[in-house]
Parts: C-alpha cells; structure tokens; sequence
C-alpha cells in the first residue's frame, strides 16, 4: 500500500517535472532556461548517432576516473615470464605487451592520458582562437592587422614540424606535446571567429546594444561570442579526432609521452616491432584510438545540428 | 543660489531650446574617389514634443541622418545639438538615455540568441536602473504584449510582436526623443497600422518627441506634423503635413513625389 503509493507520487512528480519544463509560459528566468535545455536534450536525443557518440564519451570520462577499481592489473607491473600473452588468456583479457604488462589496464590507464590531453587542448586552442580572432574582428584596424598576420605565421607552420621543434626544444612529455598541439590548433579557430565577428558586427542588434551605451568588452563577450561559439564547439569536436591522432603520432616518435606512461599511441610504437606475430599488441589501443576519434565526430555533427540558429525553431 | 539658477536655466532650454537642431550637417561614406556625399549641409529644427518625418526615395540620406545623430556614423560635419547640447565625435552614456532608435527591420535588431528578458534586462542595468524585474513586465504591457512573451526568444515571435520588443527595448532607458528608422516598411499592412497605433499613444502617454524616416507618405502623414522631403543627401523642402495632404509644395521634386503617390487614388476618383 505504502509502496504504491510511493510509486505513485514518483510518477506524478516525473509527470509534474516534464509539464513544467514543457510549459507555454515559463514562471521565472529558471524555468525558461531548463526548459531550453530540456528542448535542446530532447532534440539531440532524437540524433541516434550522436547520442551513441556521447555515450561513448561518457563511458571514456567513468573508465578514466574509475581505472584503479576497473583494471585487473596494474599497468606498470612488468612480468618478463608472460610477455606477448595472446587475448584471452587467463587473467589478461587482452594479452600481455612485450613487457609482460597487461594490456587492458594499460589501455584503461591510457584513457586518463587521452582525456588530459582533449581537455587541456580543448581549454587552450579555441579559447585563444576565439579571443584572438573575435578581438581582431570587431575593432578591425591596426588591432585586426597586427593578429591576423600572427596568425597566418602560425598559420604557415606544419602542425606536427612545428610540434616537433616544441618538444624538441622544451624535452619530451605529455604536457609539452599538449602545449605543442595547442599552439598550432588556434589559428584555424580564430579565423572562423573573426570571419563570423565580421557578419554579426555590422547587424542591427549590435547597433541597438551599442546605443544602449555598452562597451566593445560587453558586446565582444556577451554578444558576439554567443554567436561564435556554436560553430567553435563543432569544429573543436571535429578536431578532437586530430588531437587524439596528433597526440598519439607525437607519442609515437617518442616525443610525448615517457615510455612507462601507458599512453595509446606510444603502446602502438611499442607493438609496431610485434606487428606480425602478436598484432593485438599495435591494434588494441589503435581500437582505442579509433573509438574514441569516432565518439567525438559523431557527437560534432550532432552538435552541429542543434548549435546552428539557422535550424532553431523548425 | 546657484542650484535655484541652473534650474531655472535648464527650465528656460527644455521650453525654449528644441529638442534637436541639425544644422549644415554633412556625412560621408569612404575617402578619395569612393567618397559618397550622403547628406549635404542638412538643416532643420524639432521643438519638443514634436514629430517630425524625413521623406525621400531609398539612398537620399534619409537613415543616415539618424545614424549620424546616434553616433553609429562617425565621419560628418556640422553642428548637431539634442536639447541643447553639442554633439561631438563621441556619444556620452546620458546621451543614450535621452535619445533612443527603433531600427527598420525586427527580424535583425534582435539577437538571435537573447530571449526578451534577456534583452530587457540588459538594456536596463546597463543603465543602472534598480527593480529591472518590475520595469520589464511594466515594459511589455506598454508595448501590447503581456508578461507571457518575457521568456520568448525572437523566433518565436512574429514580425509585429518582434517590432514591439523593439520599441520596448528603446522605451528601457526612458529617453524623451525617440528616433524612428522606417519602423514599419518590413511589417505587412495590418501590422503597420497597429504599430503606428502603439506609436501614436506612446507618443501620447510619454511626451516623446518623434524624428521619423520614411518612405511612405501615408505613415508619416499618420504620424508626423511636419515633414522635410529630402533628394540626393539634400532636403528639398520643409512643410506642414496639412500642406502636403493639400499639396501645397513649391519644390518640384516634392510635387513630384506626392503625385506619384497619391497619383493611384486620383486616377480611381
């Protein structure tokens, strides 16, 4: 009885929940904003492909935070007895690597190194892409000049060469090939920002805000970077799969991430020497790899759908 | 004693001075050979309280007068005074607070990614006004539309509804000139005719003083109490809308251009 009744109540709650967020006339500044959100969540549910993307990405995030209590062995601990195990063998689900570490918890170890380096690019490239070329669109001039000719230098650079000489110059290691991949993805961000800067900054709505008497800081931040940031946050997820690639190809060289660390691409360097007798060694983490670039297009061009104002509304 | 004489001063300006004075005003666009005259030495005179309409066929300089006033042109010349008060080459924060803009066309003086709220309540706190909360409903309803319409965004709004925000928006800061950019050519008629409404009871209710740019003769007619016909970046003629229902012109061009308007409905007759 009680518990009908619990269940009841629950369910009339979901119910009162969902009319509140789908109602015509929302009640307070709050309501209107879940309320978007639950639209946007809802249109971007019915996007099959890109929800897989996101579940994928969700799933990398728990792996990443929980590895310790998921990986059956530790990733470090070398066992020269065991060495190029095949998959399924007892106690290493994936096989051993040359070393005789278990290849499943290194490659769950891997995926904090993966998201360390995504978030960090993700937290550097496009907000100095954004700043800078927002900044250049909207007051033109010598300012627009002076930024875009840098960044057609950084511009004229190739990614990995210029990557290269970084860590060359700085010593290997996973944040310097972060730095490295960070300083060259900007330019490409900036140029999309200043060529949206320049449509909105002429239009009627910057006018009007302009004889509010706002600022050119409150019109850059609050008006014109709202508008960029759509198109940023589908490029940046189109881009992770070439961050992830970059990352890898630099820890492939050996110029990112130290031997011990179980980054991906380096354990593909390593199983390279192995590619013929043992290919899970290589492939595994290339899988990985793989996933995960996939996870981030799928969810870009979900993305993609539900930013563009054009598609809003319909 | 000197307080009881600044306002006795400032008395004497809101009476006798107008609320805008243009005097030899000229813009231009671009230098060298692509220099475009837009307006040459304009001239005229708005008492307050008045309504004023610029007329003219599209490019005769008719908004970028209004840009020039509002600061959104900054290459002119001349003498521009709003209450009294030079314009110089920037606009000051009290300046936007006495004189506001309602732009052509709804569908892009609204950003697209600001609901109402968001848009009124910006406006207000950039001019650091308290109980925004309040001030926005008050908003809405002088405007004709209902609280129901706060948390909207533009798309949602159709092109009437979206003008309104528009001239709520303008309305915000309290301004006692209002400068109005053709406010109705891209609604359909029915729409124009509420619109002008609104404009004519706010007009009413606020004691605003109108500048209106337009195309059509019969919204300025409806709206306005004298008129300027302007050609080629220069004002032609200025009269009394009772003279233009009369066509009562001296100046060809302006002849001109009430026949051709009113040309249809003698033809029926």
């Amino acid at each position: 009885m009680n518990n009908s009744n619990a269940s009841a109540s629950g369910a009339s709650t979901i119910t009162g929940l969902r009319a509140w967020l789908n109602a015509e006339v929302p009640g307070s500044r709050w309501q209107a904003r879940a309320s978007a959100w639950y639209h946007g969540w809802l249109e971007f549910k019915s996007n099959r492909l890109a929800l897989l993307g996101l579940l994928i990405l969700i799933a990398l995030v728990l792996i990443a935070i929980f590895a310790p209590l998921l990986s059956p062995h530790d990733p470090y601990t070398q066992n020269l007895s065991n060495r190029l195990l095949p998959m399924g063998s007892e106690g290493h689900l994936l096989g051993t690597d040359s070393l005789g570490r278990d290849l499943l918890s290194r490659m769950i170890y891997g995926a904090r190194i993966t998201l360390y380096i995504v978030a960090l690019v993700a937290l550097i490239a496009p907000v100095a892409g954004l700043l800078v070329g927002t900044v250049a669109g909207y007051l033109g001039g010598w300012t627009d000049t002076v930024l875009m000719r840098l960044t057609d230098i950084f511009l004229a650079f190739p990614r990995l060469v210029l990557a290269l000489a970084f860590v060359a110059a700085l010593g290997a290691g996973i944040e310097n090939a972060v730095l490295a991949i960070a300083l060259t993805a900007w330019p490409p961000y900036a140029r999309i920002a200043r060529a949206e800067t320049l449509t909105i900054r002429s239009s009627d709505y910057i006018s009007a805000v302009k004889l509010q008497g706002a600022g050119a800081f409150r019109i850059i931040v609050k008006h014109i970077w709202p508008l960029c940031i759509a198109s940023l946050i589908v490029r940046i997820t189109l881009d992770m799969a070439g961050i992830i690639l970059a990352a890898a190809g630099l820890g492939f060289l050996g110029l990112g991430a130290r031997p011990p660390s179980p980054e991906w691409g380096a354990m593909i360097a390593d199983g390279r020497r192995f590619i013929l007798d043992h290919w899970w060694v290589a492939t595994m983490p290339g899988l990985a790899i793989f996933t995960v670039s996939l996870a981030f297009n799928l969810l870009g061009d979900g993305l993609r759908d539900l930013l563009d104002p054009k598609s809003q509304g319909k | 004693m000197s307080e009881i004489n600044h306002v006795r001063n400032t008395d004497a300006t809101t009476s006798s001075t107008p609320a805008i004075e243009i005097d030899n005003l000229s813009v231009w666009f671009g230098h060298g050979h692509d220099r475009v005259d837009a307006v040459k030495s304009a001239n005229f005179n708005l008492p307050t309280g008045a309504s004023f309409g610029l007329v003219g066929e599209s490019g005769s300089g008719k908004s970028t007068i209004l840009r020039a006033l509002t600061g959104l042109v900054k290459t002119w010349q001349g003498t521009m005074r709003v209450n009294g008060h030079d314009l110089g080459k920037k606009r000051s924060k009290d300046f936007y607070k006495q004189v506001q803009m309602v732009f052509q066309d709804p569908y892009a003086s609204l950003h697209p990614r600001h609901s109402v709220d968001q848009v009124l309540s910006e406006t207000l706190s950039l001019h650091k006004f308290k109980n925004i909360n309040d001030r926005i409903e008050k908003l809405l309803t002088d405007v004709g539309l209902g609280p129901q319409f706060r948390f909207r965004y533009p798309h949602q709004l159709s092109g009437g509804q979206r003008q309104r925000v528009a001239i709520a928006r303008a309305l915000a800061p309290e301004p006692s000139i209002l400068l109005l950019d053709e406010p109705t050519s891209a609604l359909d008629v029915s729409v124009q005719a509420e619109i002008l409404n609104l404009l004519t009871d706010l007009r009413e209710e606020q004691n605003l003083t109108y500048l209106m740019v337009s195309h059509n003769l019969a919204v300025v007619g409806h709206l306005c109490e004298n008129i300027a016909v302007m050609q080629n970046g220069e004002i032609v003629e200025i009269l009394s809308v009772e003279d233009m229902r009369e066509l009562k012109s001296t100046h060809p061009y302006t002849q001109n251009l009430l026949q051709s308007s009113l040309g249809f409905v003698r033809e029926e007759c």
